[in-house]
């Protein structure tokens, strides 16, 4: 399955400055472990040690938050748009 | 009605069926107008709450300057009830606000500090925190972490759903100090356990640039991400679409996290097979008229505008 996962400015250095790439996967978690294939050093900057997505990140998919579907096991359909952001705070 | 104070005004805002929202017989979409506040905004309810708790606790007293980062709403709610009270207000603010929000904190007399507005509100919490760790003077409601601003909510919003629309099943709001959906939530889960509370959050577009890395993001203290059933993000563009939207379709003039709220609403009501969604509205729309959303297109409107804080 392969997805357009929207890279923040934050993360653009790490991947060639592209705004967004294509990656693959049956699921959320393998589509970045695609993108860390070809740049490495990008995972880390998502994902915990732990395997667990950082505090202050989200990834959504299809504008959705996966914490509240099946985080990384999310699975993926041809053209999903993925999207990781940090937090932001409003008020 | 009658009241002894602007302040004792707060609340009580309508709650209005979006009949043109409705996806098929049985799916009902309503509205909480929380423009209807004395300020404009449903921030006019926690002002109040952190206030008087500060008052009671002895923590806010007359020697004391109020200080509060926001991106606009909180600060402006807190500029009115220091007026009607006699403090003294300073708030921390991105630079990158419409102009509304400043002129509004002026008229109330608030004294406005800027922060960088590539970093968003998330900087204007860094400043204030910095502000009030170096003079004792300050007196800082933060919202971001004061359990009066969920229980506001709690309190008041979320009963007043409950009186209107008992048998409510879904409420989205924006997600910007999370205590909108913390307060009401919580109660309506209360009520029933089976109510979904939905986040909408605003996709930050360019704005971030001011943060280092990913790990400067911020979730306020009060959150407990665990309460929610679902987060969706939506970009500026769709936001703006909506708002108009919501002007065209049911008459109602509503801010541009409104629009992203509706946004929300009109993809879970079309989800359901049926039910009832309340939408909040956060406030009106007259603090973004300088924007031109509703008289241009969203292309027209220029970078400026895209990298604007919003909520």
């Amino acid at each position: 399955m392969a997805a357009e996962v929207r890279i923040p400015s934050l993360l653009r250095g790490q991947v060639g400055g592209s705004r967004s790439i294509q990656a693959s996967g049956p699921t959320v978690g393998h589509a970045l472990d695609d993108i860390e294939a070809r740049f490495p050093g990008f995972k880390e900057r998502v994902i915990d040690p732990n395997g667990t997505i950082k505090q202050f990140v989200s990834i959504f998919i299809n504008g959705e938050d996966v914490r509240y579907i099946q985080s990384l096991d999310t699975p993926l359909q041809d053209g999903d748009q993925v999207s990781i952001l940090p937090a932001v705070a409003g008020g | 009605m009658r009241f002894t104070s602007i302040i004792d005004a707060i609340g009580h805002t309508p709650l209005v069926e979006l009949r043109s929202y409705s996806p098929r017989t049985g799916v009902r979409v309503f509205a909480k107008l929380e423009g209807h506040n004395p300020t404009g905004s449903l921030k006019d309810r926690i002002a109040k709450f952190m206030i008087d708790q500060a008052e009671r606790e002895g923590l806010l007293t007359r020697d004391k300057v109020i200080l509060e980062p926001t991106s606009g709403n909180t600060g402006i709610s807190l500029a009115m009830i220091a007026r009607v009270k006699g403090y003294r207000l300073k708030v921390v603010m991105p630079e990158n606000v419409s102009p509304e929000r400043v002129d509004m904190l002026r008229l109330f007399g608030a004294e406005i500090v800027f922060s960088s507005g590539e970093k968003g509100t998330n900087g204007s919490i860094e400043v204030a925190q910095r502000m009030v760790s170096e003079d004792a003077r300050y007196f800082m409601p933060y919202q971001y972490g004061n359990l009066a601003n969920p229980q506001a909510h709690y309190d008041t919003t979320a009963q007043e759903i409950i009186d209107d629309l008992p048998e409510i099943d879904m409420f989205v709001a924006g997600l910007g100090t999370g205590g909108t959906l913390m307060g009401v939530g919580r109660c309506l889960k209360d009520h029933n356990p089976q109510v979904k509370v939905l986040a909408a959050v605003p996709h930050p577009g360019e704005l971030i640039f001011g943060l280092r890395n990913l790990d400067e993001g911020f979730i306020p203290p009060i959150v407990d991400l665990d309460l929610l059933d679902g987060r969706i993000v939506v970009e500026s563009e769709d936001a703006f679409r909506s708002t108009r939207e919501l002007t065209e379709r049911e008459g109602i003039f509503a801010g541009v996290s409104s629009g992203a709220v509706m946004a929300c609403a009109k993809r879970l009501a079309s989800r359901m097979d049926k039910g009832s969604i309340v939408a909040l509205l956060a406030d009106g729309g007259w603090k973004y008229l300088s924007s031109q959303l509703w008289t241009r297109s969203y292309e027209d409107m220029g970078q400026e505008t895209q990298d604007m804080v919003w909520w």
